[in-house]
């Protein structure tokens, strides 16, 4: 009797443990919400998002340029990272077997686990070192290298989700397979190949990393991709160790800004996606 | 216009497929080239002993990494300690306890820890974290478990415990995430033998669902190992950059990627930038041998 007592004890006390430890997770996510929300929405004005820096000591001022900054980069290496990545993703679903696609099967798993600073090193290497500057472009090739490992891997799965019998009428159609693939397959998923795309930009947009040494950061608005760009993560990070109480609040409100942009895309692609596989019963 | 057969169109798409993919297995393999390129110099100066000295001088231009291998390994190893059993248990209580429409919340709210960039973290770390630890951790930690030289010395705030703390919860996401896609693989006929032995819900998760899946567990651990050796930006605001090896917890120290973060900007001599090459060359190599174990794991267990 007494040993039922202790097996009922022990399960009850699994059962605590576990909802301790999902605790243990959401209280800080919650209060990290909570912090950048209350810290940052009351460091925010409408100056943020219209007013470039101003000079050490004298109040106000904005970012303005990191904003712009980031949507440039962000935007400039999805345009190298999107068409590679797509590419290889078409190769990943159509071609599955072929031991080229088992290569590049792991090759996207090994980089998908590079530590993001080493992929800024790499682009200062290959980007800055020769054209001796940094520069907005090196940047985005450092982003782009972050970004390529998610979108192969969600264009890959959005396209395995293609039923074989859609690209077998194509075929039986008299198509050439890349026709098939082409007009049939790749046109069938625009939308949904969109949200896995939206999902790498949301992940490259809080990179600091990899920008620290390549994209740089400055004071000004700049458009010019020879020359360093401010984006918001390393914005943050410079104003964060800074000792003054007024770039700190700036460094909140930029946290909020980025926080609300990435949350928001990625919690949408997220959506879309469960949505997408739902649909298709996986 | 030329008309080609369909057959060489075909042939013409499967070429341009194919190149582009090797384009991408040719950025790994450049990637590795052009960092032991930039390492050359340093490991011709230094060789292993760079491995094993501690001194890491920038001004007299003598460089070693055990302190910031040291540091790496100590935060990855406190982060894991803490985040590998709460994310099984995560994992377990998304699957096993909630039901399904509760679970789906709860699930969405973990991977969204993961959406969160790792600057906000250690800006949240800096303002609210080390203040914490600096008032309530260390001083609760000291008293009771003092006699330990882990937990002897002043504590500032920043260093390792508190960057181990933040990489903790950085990596539950990724731990818990694998375990839950492991766990649901479990078949309900196991489960409902397990229960029809009479045994309680506990010990059906521990026979029927946490026996059958410690190799993959374990190589979600490695997957975790991976992420929290590579943590950049929160590791560097948090652990105090200093490079020195302690016993305590409480001091500051340094990572390997904390170092290249915060010298690589403004490193002048030769040697000292192709020294912090040879560290990224070090966590590169780190990082891909865990991750290529990790999958090996995977590998087999998906076949048994």
């Amino acid at each position: 009797m007494n040993y039922r007592i202790y097996r009922k004890f022990k399960n009850f006390m699994f059962l605590v443990l576990t909802l301790v430890s999902a605790l243990a997770v959401l209280i800080p996510l919650f209060m990290i919400i909570q912090f950048v929300l209350v810290q940052g929405a009351s460091s925010l004005s409408l100056d943020f998002f219209t007013q470039l820096p101003k000079p050490v000591g004298e109040v106000g001022g904005g970012m303005k340029h990191a904003i712009l900054g980031t949507i440039y980069i962000v935007l400039l290496g999805a345009a190298i990272a999107i068409p590679i990545g797509v590419t290889c993703g078409i190769y990943l679903s159509e071609f599955s077997k072929s031991k080229l696609s088992k290569t590049l099967k792991m090759t996207v798993d090994l980089m998908s686990g590079i530590p993001s600073i080493v992929i800024g090193i790499f682009a200062y290497l290959v980007v800055v070192v020769p054209l001796k500057s940094f520069s907005a472009f090196a940047g985005a090739i450092a982003l782009s290298i972050i970004m390529l490992p998610i979108i192969i891997k969600t264009s890959e799965e959005i396209l395995k989700l293609v039923p074989n019998h859609i690209r077998e009428a194509g075929l039986a159609l008299g198509l050439p397979r890349w026709k098939v693939i082409l007009f049939i397959i790749l046109k069938g998923s625009v939308s949904n190949l969109l949200t896995g795309m939206i999902l790498a930009i949301s992940r490259a947009a809080g990179e600091t990393a990899p920008l620290l040494f390549t994209a740089f950061g400055n004071m000004y608005l700049s458009y010019n991709m020879n020359e360093p760009m401010a984006s918001l993560p390393v914005q943050i990070y410079t104003y964060a160790i800074s000792p003054y109480k007024d770039w700190q609040r700036q460094a909140w409100a930029g946290a909020f800004v980025l926080m609300v942009l990435i949350l928001t895309m990625n919690l949408f692609a997220r959506f879309i996606l469960t949505k997408i596989k739902d649909k298709k019963g996986i | 216009m030329i008309k080609l057969k369909s057959k060489t169109q075909d042939a013409l798409l499967f070429y341009v497929l194919r190149t582009i993919s090797l384009v991408v297995i040719a950025l790994l393999l450049g990637i590795i080239f052009v960092l032991i390129q930039a390492a050359w110099p340093a490991i011709k100066a230094g060789g292993l002993t760079f491995l094993f000295s501690k001194e890491w001088n920038p001004v007299e231009d003598r460089y070693g990494a055990l302190p910031f291998i040291f540091g790496t390994l100590v935060t990855s190893l406190v982060a894991l300690l803490i985040a590998t059993p709460v994310s099984v248990l995560i994992a377990l209580f998304i699957t096993e306890y909630l039901p399904k429409s509760i679970s789906r919340i709860v699930a969405l709210l973990v991977e969204m820890v993961a959406a969160i960039p790792s600057i906000v973290f250690g800006l949240w770390g800096v303002f609210y974290l080390a203040p914490f630890v600096k008032k309530v951790l260390a001083p609760l930690l000291k008293t009771h478990l003092g006699f330990l030289p882990l937990f002897q010395g002043p504590s500032f705030g920043i260093g390792i415990l508190t960057a181990a703390l933040i990489l903790s919860i950085m990596i539950v996401p990724t731990i818990s995430s694998i375990c839950r896609s492991i766990f649901e693989l479990v078949p309900a006929h196991q489960k409902e033998a397990s229960y029809a032995l009479g045994s309680t819900k506990y010990e059906m998760i521990k026979l029927a669902i946490l026996s059958p899946s410690v190799s993959g567990i374990s190589s979600a651990v490695v997957l975790g190992l991976g992420r929290a050796l590579g943590e950049t930006m929160a590791v560097t605001m948090l652990i105090g950059n200093s490079p020195v090896i302690s016993s305590s917890l409480f001091s500051p120290a340094a990572t390997m990627a904390s170092v290249m973060a915060n010298e690589y900007a403004d490193a002048n001599t030769p040697l000292h930038i192709s020294s912090l090459c040879y560290l990224a060359l070090l966590l590169f190599l780190i990082t891909f041998l865990s991750n290529l174990f990790a999958r090996t794991i995977v590998k087999s267990f998906s076949k048994g």
